[in-house]
């Protein structure tokens, strides 16, 4: 009889603790951010998917398409096709495809290129009802498309 | 009733006892992921319980043995994507370890801390996803409160909020900045305050206790017999924990305590993680206050990564239990072998022997209290 007193004071004490607990958070700031009507800023190093980078000076792209991000791929999900233009002695890049279906967003194509001629985007919130929007992207055509922004 | 036709009670005396089988899984809510559990069942009571499993098998042993050494840096923290900061510890430095590369002693202090940053985010999951299973809910929300201020401050450091593929052979791929130094100074101040608020809410709590105390109590023989490793055999009273049994990187420099309850009991296990929590918070404050300058990577890593042939092993404390892998590698760009063993499959394959004669109910607390990850299992 006693031990069962003491087990239902013990039980009411541990509930009004709880419910202590549970009623400071009434008085606190809400933790949650309001996505969409509220955005955070994502941090400077956010892996996103790839995207080719310019060269400030000449405002051409900087891929000398060496293959070397194709070759470290883990996935296979990059294609690069460059050309010698006429008079020049190192490659540009014409053709750059990335399988994004198949990307991990593991950064190691950045790593390795040799020219710095890689760079991780900040979008995220990619959605699609096609496959086919992601299976191939076209990077040269997308740094086109950001600089006619 | 027709004459000759046996009654209900001469059928359940000469009848052998009618069990039947429950099916858990491989969907199911108190699962955690793709797990399936055949419960043979005696009423509320479980007979034979055996795991199914296979269910998220993705081939990370044979995708070793096909690709070269650089190209498997994503694939340890997809393991385990819980402890992805220990998956990548134990994988960077078995090679470490294959090629004898030194790393700077700032990239091990970051490792350590980042380590167990992890380790706590991972068991602020276990705590909020077990208690769920019990039936409380709101323990879940302050839980994933405190971890995603560790996984902001890993993000800003990695630029991923689960795969972090962080450590490079020798080193890091890049250095922390004051922010996250800062950051991860106020964290541990925090959190010190959080645990007390997690013990008065839920530790001390009633409901709780008489959910876990003396409920699957697993002994360390059982333990010892199925390989089971971390907090689970810390909580039968094995103090076992690799960083202390096999020192790797800078922990040796570090005090902090190996707790462990000799109980066997849920409640055992639940203290166990509860007190690495505060462990861990020790630990980085002692290597935040000793953070060395210096650089973050080895100079002298070959371009080309091509260990001599040989047979090399590296353990770690993983936050579910010892992880360790061991490489084969015949001198090639590409290993031989690696062999992965991952601490949830051991904790796992005791279910079935320490389930026997449980309730359902509490069958569901002692999978809670393993702390499983199911790709862990599979791999």
């Amino acid at each position: 009889m006693v031990a069962a007193i003491k087990e239902f004071c013990l039980g009411l004490h541990s509930l009004a603790t709880g419910l202590a607990v549970t009623l400071e958070q009434f008085f606190r700031r809400p933790v949650t951010v309001h996505y969409p009507w509220e955005v955070l800023e994502l941090p400077a190093r956010y892996r996103g998917h790839i995207v080719l980078v310019r060269d400030e000076q000449t405002g051409r792209l900087r891929c000398i398409a060496c293959k070397m991000c194709e070759r470290i791929c883990p996935s296979d999900c990059i294609v690069v096709e460059g050309a010698k233009l006429p008079g020049e002695s190192r490659k540009s890049v014409t053709e750059f495809k990335l399988d994004f279906t198949k990307c991990s967003l593991c950064g190691l194509c950045v790593e390795v290129c040799p020219v710095d001629a890689l760079a991780f985007s900040k979008r995220y919130n990619l959605a699609s009802t096609r496959k086919a929007d992601y299976e191939s992207m076209d990077l040269c055509e997308l740094a086109k498309a950001g600089d006619a922004k | 009733m027709s004459p000759g036709h046996p009654t209900d009670s001469s059928v359940s005396a000469a009848a052998p006892r009618e069990t039947f089988v429950l099916n858990v899984g491989p969907q199911h809510p108190a699962t955690h992921g793709v797990l399936r559990l055949k419960l043979t069942m005696d009423g509320e009571y479980v007979l034979h319980a055996e795991p199914v499993i296979g269910y998220a098998h993705r081939m990370h042993e044979k995708m070793g043995e096909n690709r070269t050494y650089v190209q498997f840096l994503p694939n340890p923290s997809r393991i385990d994507y819980l402890s992805a900061m220990h998956y990548m510890h134990a994988y960077v430095c078995v090679v470490e370890r294959a090629l004898g590369i030194e790393v700077p002693p700032r990239a091990e202090y970051i490792r350590v801390i980042t380590s167990e940053l992890n380790r706590i985010a991972s068991h602020l999951v276990w705590f909020g996803a077990f208690l769920l299973d019990l039936g409380a809910f709101t323990p879940l929300l302050y839980a994933f409160d405190d971890r995603e201020k560790i996984l902001d401050l890993l993000e800003a450091v990695t630029g991923s909020r689960l795969t972090y593929c962080y450590y490079r052979f020798g080193g890091l791929c890049n250095d922390v900045d004051e922010q996250f130094i800062e950051g991860t100074r106020a964290f541990v101040k925090h959190m010190r305050g959080r645990l007390g608020m997690y013990h008065k809410l839920v530790t001390e709590n009633l409901i709780l206790r008489k959910r876990l105390e003396g409920i699957g109590v697993i002994s360390a023989e059982l333990c010892r017999k199925y390989g089971a490793t971390g907090p689970v055999l810390r909580g039968s009273g094995v103090p076992c924990d690799v960083r202390k049994l096999e020192p790797y990187s800078v922990y040796p420099e570090f005090e902090f305590d190996v707790p462990h309850f000799a109980e066997g009991d849920c409640m055992a296990r639940y203290k166990v993680r509860m007190e690495e929590i505060a462990q861990s918070l020790r630990i980085i404050e002692q290597a935040i206050a000793k953070l060395p300058p210096g650089p973050v990577m080895a100079e002298k890593v070959p371009r080309v990564i091509k260990p001599p042939p040989g047979d090399y092993y590296f353990a770690v404390e993983a936050a579910r239990g010892r992880f360790a892998i061991r490489l084969v590698s015949d001198g090639t760009e590409v290993p031989y072998r690696l062999k992965l063993r991952t601490p949830s499959f051991s904790n796992l394959a005791l279910f079935g022997e320490a389930a026997r004669g449980l309730l359902m109910q509490d069958a569901l607390a002692l999978l809670g209290s393993l702390d499983l990850v199911i790709p862990d299992v599979d791999r």
